[in-house]
């Protein structure tokens, strides 16, 4: 195994030097720099001052409201998303090329409107919030409604993180599954599913993280209230409202951190998992 | 049309890689109903509500000086942040699925760092380091350079905002493909570049697509990192979504719904574009 | 080993070509940027202003802007283009902290002009250097009802009964909202006599009946208006008087208290921009025709309460005559009040600390 690796690197496939070299270099440029920037402002606080913003009752619920209802969104979003994506790839309906386009609006759509459209649509006045009202449902200005929005931005996420591999999916698999007598579900669940693991942890992922920052969209439905409705980014505003670099930088610090955190872990898993399926 | 083409090579063994009809009829109108929810009715608004008063008003909203401005602001910071991010997606794809190497994960996780970074944040870290109380501030002066509040500013936020798109969608796609077929045709004397150009390349090319237009999409569409970078001054800083924004806070609601939908509309655009791409490949593939 | 070296350059080359192409565009839109707003010397070139300023003031800088460019046209004979920023006015205050640069600034409350005056770009005594506090015009906090007043609102103390809902947005994201807060907070203490607990039971009962905190004051606005959610907005006078003509004048009306808070929206010139840029005598002297007939005429028109004594007279009948306290009286100034009521671990805060 470790041999093999090493031959690999060392192997027949060329700009190794120029893609790493390049990648770093750009990395370092666009993210790593001006992210180490909101660490080092963050550092001027004292350990204990840190400390003590980051654990207020009310940095401590918005963290846990932000990732909760960004986890919750990013997998309301991976069950739809699949399935989306499924009867986009495979079935044939009318309309469907509308809808392979619109999966991406929630990224065109600046997160203003997005908002602002999802509030006028989900509030007791608007086109679903009736219906939801009439069943005692209250969806804005709860946390219901940060997770509409974040369900909202995070879709493209995972079904055009799914979609290539679908749609690449060698077709001979699925046959050779059915030929040897495997059913409809089992070919899924064994053969397709398996395949499809990465890309799903990628969106997933993606969906998450993006979920964790938003900030436009949510602070038109979430209503804002302390302790309940407060999401991480909107403390970071308030601080950032009373000249508070530091406080600011601290909060944004712990988020990058637990995040990155959650990151790492989900795309360990999604490499292990696809070193299961993909070893060569 | 396209899809029959790929429809018609897809299916050589019906029944096998189908459900029976009442569950693709379930799992269709679900995924509808979602769409419906989520997307639909979201967009409809939209479009309602930039229409309310006329076409009239809105094309006036959408031709007046500052919209103007504001999209032309839009498409060149686009057009530079798109190619960098497309070209960086495809050596960080390289290096990541084409080697072994130690912190690779690492790597994988801080390129999708800036998704999770609150857009707020991004801003300020361009802010704490190009601004005037910034780190760079003196060297900046010296050479009389303005990044912050200025366009350079805007493009930088952009790219850090859309950084991980195209290589994120790279990266599965090619984990997938695996590395035989290149090796094959470096053993076979092509070159290395060759081998990207021909072999790679069209392997991977949907998931090329698809990172351009995620990235072109959130690039065109991004306000809150912009937001603190912009100085939202009318007709010089102002990106579309600021521009909207602007409207909306004026009370303009239908001009500020006529300009959103510009973006809106992007995404149908890209879907065209996604469309004649899809079969130019079919017929390449026939012929 | 000479097709790789090749391939290496060509590799390398291709690397150089996008790095040195990114810096040729970043530098020439930066050098563009700069040559745009330094156009301006004393003589008859034209010369362009950049007012930094928040958000309900659009609609009258613009018409002021106008008025003001053919003003300076006929007295100089030299063209001036004034370039609008609006947004929240402690965003707006920051962005010129970092490097916007504003020659003047028009914000929300004195304590973002402070702000800006304590890193050096404003001298510290710009509060002295114009007239009424270096604010030309004021409003006041009223509220706004819907049509008919169904729930009978009159005055602060309707504000707390259990059936009355209240929009509002958070005092820590909107300058507008910290004179709502400091309004309610101000009648409350008279109503106790300097009472400061039952102030603060009675601010708290207020925001108890806040079932919604915009992050600013339009998104308040449209919770009011468009969501139909509450029963009484609190507003500036002069969004209260925009959102009627705007969104609908059969649908709400105002309702004036019996007293309320003299907002004083501060102006000042940013020294060290007009300095640099040499916009000195063109800035000051924009800034002094807010407080000319004309000038506080247009304030009049959108709504803002006049200083000038001849045209608040001849608005009089518009604005309401109300018992108005100003935040230098009950708050001791703008730091104060800040410090005291919406830092971190202020009394706002601790209204919403789960007991």
């Amino acid at each position: 195994m470790a041999k093999t690796k090493q031959q690999h690197r060392k192997g027949v496939i060329p700009g190794w030097g120029l893609t790493m070299g390049f990648t770093l270099t750009y990395l370092s440029l666009i993210v790593l720099i001006p992210l180490s920037v909101i660490f080092l402002k963050a550092s001027t606080l004292s350990w204990e001052q840190f400390w003590q913003i980051v654990t207020t009752d009310r940095v401590a619920a918005s963290l846990r409201l932000s990732f909760v209802s960004s986890f919750i969104a990013a997998a309301i979003n991976l069950v739809f998303g699949l399935l989306l994506t499924w009867v986009l790839v495979k079935y044939d309906f009318p309309g469907k090329r509308i809808i392979d386009g619109l999966i991406d609006l929630p990224f065109a759509l600046p997160t203003a409107v997005a908002g602002i459209s999802l509030t006028a649509v989900y509030a007791p006045t608007g086109v679903i919030g009736q219906y939801l009202d009439r069943f005692g449902i209250e969806a804005v200005y709860t946390p219901l409604g940060v997770v509409i929005a974040l369900t909202f931005i995070g879709l493209p996420f995972v079904v055009r993180s799914i979609q290539p591999i679908l749609h690449d999916l060698d077709q001979q698999y699925e046959e050779a599954a059915a030929v040897l007598g495997a059913n409809r579900w089992q070919t899924f669940w064994k053969v397709i599913l398996p395949s499809l693991v990465p890309a799903m942890f990628t969106g997933f992922s993606l969906a998450f993280a993006r979920a964790l920052g938003e900030y436009g969209s949510v602070v038109f439905i979430s209503g804002n209230m302390p302790m309940k409705t407060e999401i991480a980014p909107l403390l970071i505003v308030t601080k950032l409202e009373q000249y508070d670099y530091e406080g600011a930088t601290a909060i944004a610090a712990i988020v990058l951190i637990i995040s990155f955190f959650l990151l790492f872990l989900i795309n360990y898993l999604q490499w292990r998992t696809s070193r299961k399926y993909f070893i060569h | 049309m396209p899809q029959m083409g790929t429809k018609t090579k897809k299916q050589p063994l019906v029944g096998v890689h189908t459900e029976s009809a009442w569950i693709r009829f379930i799992l269709t109108g679900t995924a509808l109903l979602f769409v419906g929810f989520f997307l639909i009715i979201p967009l409809i608004t939209v479009f309602t509500e930039a229409l309310k008063n006329g076409l009239e008003v809105y094309f006036a909203s959408v031709t007046e000086p500052d919209a103007q401005s504001a999209i032309r602001l839009t498409l060149l910071t686009a057009a530079i942040v798109v190619p960098l991010n497309f070209i960086f997606g495809i050596a960080a794809a390289w290096c990541i699925t084409k080697f072994q190497f130690p912190g690779k994960t690492w790597l994988i996780t801080l390129i999708d760092l800036p998704f999770s970074v609150s857009p707020v944040i991004a801003g300020l870290s361009f802010v704490l380091l190009f601004g005037a109380q910034g780190l760079l501030a003196p060297v900046l002066d010296s050479l009389g350079l303005k990044i912050i509040f200025a366009v350079p500013g805007i493009i930088l936020a952009t790219l850090f905002v859309t950084f991980p798109f195209v290589a994120r969608e790279l990266i599965p796609v090619m984990q997938a493909k695996g590395s035989e077929q290149e090796e094959a045709a470096l053993s076979l004397g092509a070159s290395g570049w060759k081998t990207f150009l021909f072999v790679t390349l069209p392997n991977v090319k949907w998931g090329i697509l698809y990172g351009v237009i995620l990235c072109n999409a959130r690039a065109m569409g991004e306000f809150g990192a912009v937001s603190v970078v912009s100085g939202h001054i009318r007709g010089m800083t102002n990106t579309i979504p600021l521009h909207v924004e602007i409207l909306y806070n004026e009370y303009q609601f239908t001009a500020a719904f006529a300009v959103a939908s510009l973006l809106a509309m992007l995404a149908i655009v890209t879907l065209i574009v996604k469309g004649v791409l899809e079969w130019k490949g079919v017929v390449d593939g026939k012929g | 080993m000479n097709i790789t070296n090749k391939r290496k350059s060509k590799g390398l080359f291709f690397l150089l070509s996008v790095i040195t192409s990114v810096a040729l565009v970043l530098s020439a839109c930066g050098s563009k940027n700069e040559s745009a707003s330094s156009s301006s010397e004393g003589d008859k070139k034209a010369v362009e202003l950049l007012n930094v300023s928040y958000d309900p003031t659009r609609e009258f800088y613009q018409d002021f802007n106008k008025a003001f460019a053919s003003y300076w046209k006929e007295k100089t004979g030299q063209e001036v283009t004034i370039k609008q920023s609006h947004g929240g006015s402690g965003k707006q205050a920051r962005s010129v902290i970092d490097g916007l640069e504003a020659d003047v600034v028009t914000l929300a409350l004195a304590y973002d002009i402070d702000a800006i005056a304590d890193t050096g770009l404003i001298e510290k005594n710009w509060q002295q250097r114009l007239d009424k506090n270096s604010s030309p015009y004021t409003s006041t906090i009223v509220f706004l009802v819907r049509k008919g007043n169904p729930k009978g609102i009159k005055d602060w103390d309707d504000l707390v009964r259990s059936d009355v809902s209240i929009i509002t947005p958070n005092p820590k994201t909107s300058g507008g909202a910290r004179w709502n807060y400091l309004a309610a907070w101000g009648y409350a203490l008279k109503k106790y006599g300097g009472d400061e607990e039952k102030a603060k039971e009675f601010v708290a009962k207020i925001y108890k009946n806040v079932p919604v905190l915009d992050s600013g004051a339009r998104g308040a606005t449209t919770t009011f208006v468009e969501r139909k959610i509450g029963d009484v907005l609190l507003a500036w006078e002069n969004e209260a008087f925009l959102a009627i003509n705007e969104l609908g004048k059969d649908q709400f009306e105002i309702v004036v208290p019996s007293v309320s808070i003299l907002a004083e929206p501060p102006v000042a010139v940013v020294d060290k921009v007009v300095d640099k840029k040499g916009t000195r005598e063109v800035a000051e002297e924009y800034l002094k025709y807010l407080y000319t007939e004309e000038g506080q005429e247009l304030a009049a028109k959108h709504y803002y309460r006049p200083t000038l004594p001849k045209v608040a007279e001849k608005y009089k009948d518009t604005f309401p005559q109300l018992e108005l306290f100003t935040v230098d009286e009950l708050f001791g100034g703008w730091r104060e009040a800040q410090k005291k009521h919406f830092d971190d671990g202020g009394i706002f805060d601790q209204i919403y600390q789960p007991k």
